[in-house]
């Protein structure tokens, strides 16, 4: 028997999807999600974000691969695998013409959790996220931000150990959107898994320790936050080399990479300075002929998604 | 660990049976006195007023040889359209994620929006029987026959009204199929008259459309006189009832219309 606490939260292994009609929307992707993570997905406008989540929430069907949900397999045991899980969609999905309370209740109903407990569960919940004083008022008279705050409630009625929650603050105003991160900050400190989409670059680097980029349907980085920022606050030149070079030179505190004969990349990270490295350069016989800035793969995912949230903001705006 | 999936199963049922319940008592106004309207109009067009001029039918005044065949045509109607109005609203409004992300089984989702259409659709049928009992003395020659084809048919077109909501992309198609099909199958399955009454050749036509048996089971139950057998139709019934059933179970699992 596998141990389950040493498995992750959750393990999706080379997902792919083609929607009818032809778009490939997830083209083989893998990611690994461990417990206790606060975990943020970030990509562009039709990345494949709610694809992918809608795959491991069994509301899209997948083309192909896998997923296990603490370490349950999901083609196997469906229901053991939706019960850890909670859901915070992108767009509003509860019946408008109900009151709050029913909602959450009868969501928990249909996780299986008896009238009364859930009752007793609704008002914990209620009260956590301010929506007490509305539940006997109709969905559709709460404003967007009271509606989102709902559907958080719904998705916690069974105690789901992992949560995941699609573009939870889009459309938001900026303070609600900070009481949202302070209480799934406070979820995540009691144990829940915790994964998010999103294109705020800010809500990705202020709550998630770990994260993964994906564009186009492929996921193009994964890994630590901080790491993926460092890198991000890194330069790279390429450096053309006036004689030829058998081997790299010694340098103390850059990273200095020789690709070929005639030319070497040298890292540089924020506060360092060129001269010094061009110092142990002459020092060591180097002479550099020409020098040119890399493009940064990374940053230039980041500006697209830059543009793309002040883009967003503005239209929000107008 | 099977008795609590079990259990769960049942909360989950009861609680979409819940709903659906109430959902049906808070509209009343559209759900339970529009098709009594209907009905108490057709007695008294019908039984009343043209019904004296038919004089007697298999030995039975109009409106008494009628009713039977009304209170068919509400349990019927009422059935369905709960159904697919109700699962087609989950539908187009995205609330039926609630239940697909949810470890709720596929059977414990359709029998309770069946359960629900069932409801409805005896609700009516109990309401319009009454009516039909101030028009006219209607005998219960079968109680038993009565109970036993109101709860089958109910159940069948519950299970109809599910599929129609499933196969449903707007608001259209779930007016067609009652418009177009059931309404045309229901006035030929001799709600109006005795299929002996026919020309031998379109009795045979006739004896294709499935609701003359349920018809006619019902009318053997309030009467005690059929045009059919009876275990011809409560065979036609089962299989019917276990064939959709298969079928919607099988298209839930597959995501049909639900999941893309
Ligand atoms: N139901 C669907 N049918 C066809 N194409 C879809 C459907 N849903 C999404 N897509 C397409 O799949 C791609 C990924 O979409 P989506 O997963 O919604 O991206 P994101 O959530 O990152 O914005 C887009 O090209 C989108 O147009
Ligand atoms: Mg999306």
């Amino acid at each position: 028997m596998a141990n389950t606490n040493a498995q992750p939260a959750l393990r999706i292994e080379n997902l792919r999807k083609t929607y009818r009609g032809g778009i490939e929307a997830l083209r083989g992707v893998s990611i690994e999600v461990a417990r206790g993570e606060f975990f943020a997905l970030l990509g562009p406008n039709g990345a494949g974000k709610t694809t992918l989540i809608g795959i491991v929430a069994s509301l899209v069907n997948k083309s192909a691969g896998s997923i296990h949900v603490f370490g349950k397999n999901a083609d196997e045991d469906p229901a053991g695998v939706r019960s850890q899980i909670g859901l915070v969609p992108q767009e509003v999905n509860f019946n408008l013409w109900e009151r709050v309370i029913d909602i959450i209740v009868n969501q928990a109903g249909y996780y299986g959790i008896p009238r009364r407990e859930a009752l007793e569960r609704s008002e914990r919940y209620l009260h956590q996220l301010d929506l007490w004083k509305y539940r006997n008022t109709n969905a559709r008279a709460l404003s967007g931000g009271f509606k989102r705050r709902l559907m958080v409630a719904r998705a916690l009625v069974h105690n789901p150990p992992l949560l995941i929650l699609d573009e939870p603050t889009a459309g938001v105003d900026i303070e609600l959107r900070r009481s949202m991160w302070v209480f799934l900050q406070q979820l995540n400190a009691e144990g829940v898994t915790i994964i998010l989409t999103t294109h705020y670059l800010e809500e990705a680097e202020s709550l998630c320790r770990k994260i993964a980029i994906i564009q186009h349907g492929r996921i193009s980085e994964q890994g630590d936050m901080h790491e993926l920022l460092e890198s991000l606050r890194m330069e790279t030149f390429v450096l053309d080399l006036a004689r030829p070079l058998s081997e790299t030179p010694p340098l103390e505190d850059f990273a200095l990479r020789r690709i070929d004969d005639a030319t070497l990349e040298l890292d540089m990270c924020r506060g360092q300075n060129i001269n010094d490295a061009f110092a142990q350069l002459s020092a060591a016989g180097v002479q550099v002929r020409s020098l040119r800035n890399k493009s940064n793969r990374l940053e230039e995912i980041f500006m697209r998604l830059v543009e793309e949230e002040r883009n967003a903001s503005r239209t929000h705006a107008s | 660990m099977h008795l609590e999936r079990t259990r769960a199963n049942w909360v989950g049922f009861s609680t979409i049976v819940v709903k659906e319940i109430r959902r049906i008592l808070r509209i009343w106004v559209q759900t339970v006195v529009p098709p009594v309207i209907q009905m108490t109009l057709y007695f008294l067009i019908f039984g009343s007023v043209i019904g004296s001029r038919v004089g007697k039918m298999n030995g039975y005044d109009y409106m008494t040889y009628i009713a039977p065949g009304l209170i068919m045509m509400s349990v019927i109607t009422n059935s369905y359209t709960n159904v697919v109005s109700s699962f087609f609203g989950a539908k187009f409004s995205r609330y039926v994620e609630e239940l697909m992300i949810s470890p709720l089984a596929n059977a414990s989702i359709l029998l309770g929006y069946m359960a629900g259409g069932m409801f409805r659709g005896l609700l009516v049928g109990a309401i319009v029987t009454l009516v039909a009992a101030l028009f006219t003395n209607l005998p219960i020659a079968h109680p038993w026959v009565i109970v036993t084809t109101a709860l089958l048919t109910s159940a069948m077109f519950s299970v109809g009204g599910f599929l129609n909501a499933l196969f449903a992309k707007k608001f259209d198609d779930v007016t067609i199929i009652p418009t177009f099909v059931l309404t045309p199958l229901v006035y030929l399955g001799g709600v109006f008259y005795s299929i002996a009454l026919l020309p031998p050749i379109w009795q045979h036509v006739t004896r294709v459309d499935p609701l003359l048996y349920m018809i006619d089971t019902l009318r053997y139950g309030f009467l005690g006189v059929s045009d059919i057998a009876l275990t011809e139709a409560y065979a036609i019934m089962v299989g019917f009832l276990v064939l959709l059933f298969a079928l919607a179970l099988w298209l839930l699992r597959r995501g049909t219309g639900l999941k893309s």
